[in-house]
């Protein structure tokens, strides 16, 4: 584990980056927990210093209404961030579950579950989404919210680990597995989940990309629980109370930017994992391991010696 | 007939499935959900005004008679396609009694011009530009575009499109924040310009995401096709770039772009609704937005249908171009 974290870390760049900004929002974070007040409290900021921009006392500005931006946006982004684990655990649940069965069981099972599994990428999602929500709206909290999402994003990734099933199914050790008599419940556990668990962890983390971009979207059309803090409700508010137009940027830009940083954290951190798991750039790194470093920067990129 | 048989009915068959499971979803959605819609209808309308019991019960009864919700599952499932099939999507109710297929058919042009336009135009950008950077990978310009695109690709539709209207509607009011176009619609210069003033943003905002989208996966194909045998050897046969670009690369990773458009218009309208609603712009996405604040229940089923119908009948569409880019289907 920790090897593999080194190794990440020492050849892609991305995930270097990636690493950095996530540890970034791993502290703001923490930080929300030691709110000296609930953040979506109104109020709370002396009167004299409501709506002012960023200073050294209120980092990040404070709204009209007296709440600190800072605090605000920092538990946002947890909140958001529970909402996005919530629907990733969902979707990508089903999808594993699904994709597995269509991929050892094959036949008949496998045409209509992948039929099935077309359609719904070929479904918009969005308006379904809206379509419960305005249903269930005033009941959804984060927590309903999450599953909601998860609920429908499972689709793509169910397809990525039935391809993975089906190659794996076919490789030689499968073959030697079946042949010394091992029980095909032994197979998938023992030899199989362990390709599985990689591939499952890089989809993981790119699922957060959809699931907070979703959420944000479901906020800003009111269909979130509205009271309290998101990224996305976040904008909605700063959005219903005019902030730009009022001359407040700060209390619109600070969920808009938080949104793009953290985004593009897991999608960076995603790219970095399934660099690692290509297999031919796992040989290059292999040959890296085991040559002198001159060397194998030339193994490592043909292309930069021809040029 | 080969062709027919081998290609063209599965697809049918599969748009049909598609089709099928969307309505049947979105039949079953209401039916699951732990809140009535019925109920909740009674209860915003007898929230503000007191209302004679005697009309509740009839409220209830005309309610549950247009959503389709007496008789068995059963009879209701099959109802609701009746329906369906007869493009009866029931009336408005905060616009009482205009068909909700008013509303959608004011809408659709605008969202089809729309998404069409800047599917195509971020489709054949994205390619293009993502082959080339991907054939020039070591250069600087390259590297710097793709770190562009690796930011922008994450951020939703939503975020590109507010980023878009503080710049260049706000700060800088080059072009028009709300609304489709000014003055009556009419074919004169005035109005045709104005359609594209209006729309030049929101398809600013569409295409940027769809782009990035795009891009990445050209950047990907592209990398490894350039590490082949034959571009390998057209370049040591000093054939001209733009030739190995265009000729080689791009026409060699066409096929997963063709095939992926299909399956990617879904997302792209996904984006289109919400920048329509950012902008204002006058397609379904604001009809939606209007509807969901009105909770006109009827509209939102109906775009909800017409949406996965549209974008089943978009793929389906796409996919049935594929031969002319695949030899190997259309020969068979």
């Amino acid at each position: 584990m920790l090897t593999t974290l080194r190794d990440l870390l020492r050849f892609s760049l991305s995930f270097r980056f990636g690493a950095f900004i996530l540890l970034l929002v791993a502290v703001a974070v923490a930080t929300s927990f030691f709110a000296a007040d609930p953040p979506e409290k109104r109020r709370v900021v002396p009167r004299k210093f409501r709506g002012d921009p960023p200073s050294a006392q209120y980092v990040l500005g404070t709204t009209a209404l007296g709440q600190d931006v800072f605090w605000m946006t920092v538990t946002g982004i947890r909140n958001t961030l529970i909402i996005a684990s919530i629907a990733v655990v969902i979707g990508r649940g089903i999808g594993v579950m699904l994709g597995m069965i269509s991929g050892y069981l094959g036949g008949m099972t496998d045409r209509v579950i992948q039929s099935i599994v077309e359609s719904v990428i070929v479904i918009p999602r969005l308006p379904l989404l809206i379509l419960i929500a305005v249903i269930l709206k005033g009941g959804l909290t984060f927590v309903s919210l999450g599953i909601l999402i998860g609920l429908l994003d499972w689709a793509y990734p169910s397809k990525r680990y039935r391809a993975q099933v089906l190659s794996l199914r076919e490789r030689d050790f499968t073959h030697t597995a079946i042949f010394s008599g091992m029980s095909t419940r032994k197979i998938v556990i023992q030899e199989h989940l362990p390709f599985i668990i990689p591939f499952l962890l890089a989809d993981m983390v790119s699922g957060f990309v959809f699931s907070i971009g979703i959420e944000v979207t479901l906020s800003y059309l009111g269909l979130n629980d509205l009271n309290s803090l998101s990224l996305g409700t976040q904008i909605y508010w700063a959005n219903e109370w005019s902030s730009i137009y009022a001359g407040k940027p700060w209390v619109m830009i600070a969920p808009v930017v938080s949104v793009i940083v953290v985004a593009a954290g897991f999608y960076l951190v995603s790219i970095g994992i399934s660099e690692y798991l290509d297999p031919r750039k796992r040989l290059v790194r292999l040959q890296t391991h085991a040559q002198a470093d001159a060397a194998a920067e030339q193994a490592a990129d043909p292309r930069k010696e021809k040029e | 007939m080969q062709l027919l048989k081998s290609y063209i009915l599965p697809r049918v068959v599969q748009w049909a499935v598609v089709i099928f499971v969307g309505v049947t979803v979105t039949f079953l959605i209401p039916r699951f959900s732990p809140v009535n819609p019925v109920d909740e209808m009674i209860g915003r309308m007898t929230a503000f005004q007191t209302i004679d019991p005697q009309a509740v019960v009839a409220m209830r009864a005309t309610m549950e008679d247009l959503y389709g919700l007496d008789g068995s599952l059963l009879e209701q499932y099959l109802a609701f396609w009746r329906r369906l099939i007869q493009f009866d999507l029931g009336p408005s109710f905060q616009n009482f009694p205009t068909p909700v297929n008013e509303f959608i058919a004011a809408g659709l042009p605008w969202t089809v011009g729309l998404l069409t336009t800047t599917t195509i135009i971020s489709w054949l950008l994205g390619i293009l530009v993502g082959s080339l950077v991907g054939y020039n990978q070591h250069k600087p310009w390259a590297q710097a575009l793709e770190r562009v695109v690796i930011v922008v690709y994450p951020t939703p539709y939503l975020i590109i499109a507010l980023i878009l209207i503080f710049i260049f509607a706000f700060y800088w009011p080059v072009f028009p924040m709300t609304g489709g176009a000014q003055g009556t619609p009419a074919f004169t210069w005035d109005y045709i310009s104005s359609i594209f003033r209006f729309g030049f943003l929101p398809a600013l905002s569409i295409i940027i995401g769809g782009f990035a989208f795009r891009f990445i996966m050209a950047k990907a194909l592209s990398t490894s096709e350039v590490a082949s045998d034959y571009v390998q050897y057209a370049e040591l046969a000093a054939v001209p770039k733009r030739r190995i670009v265009i000729s080689y690369v791009i026409r060699n990773t066409m096929l997963p772009h063709v095939n992926d458009l299909a399956l990617s218009l879904g997302a792209m309208f996904e984006g289109a609704l919400i920048v329509e609603v950012m902008f204002g712009y006058p397609g379904l996405g604001s009809k939606l937005f209007t509807a969901i604040s009105n909770a006109d229940y009827n509209i939102i089923m109906g775009i909800v249908l017409m949406s996965i119908v549209g974008i089943a009948t978009g793929s389906l569409i796409v996919d049935l171009l594929y031969p002319v880019f695949d030899p190997r289907v259309r020969l068979r």
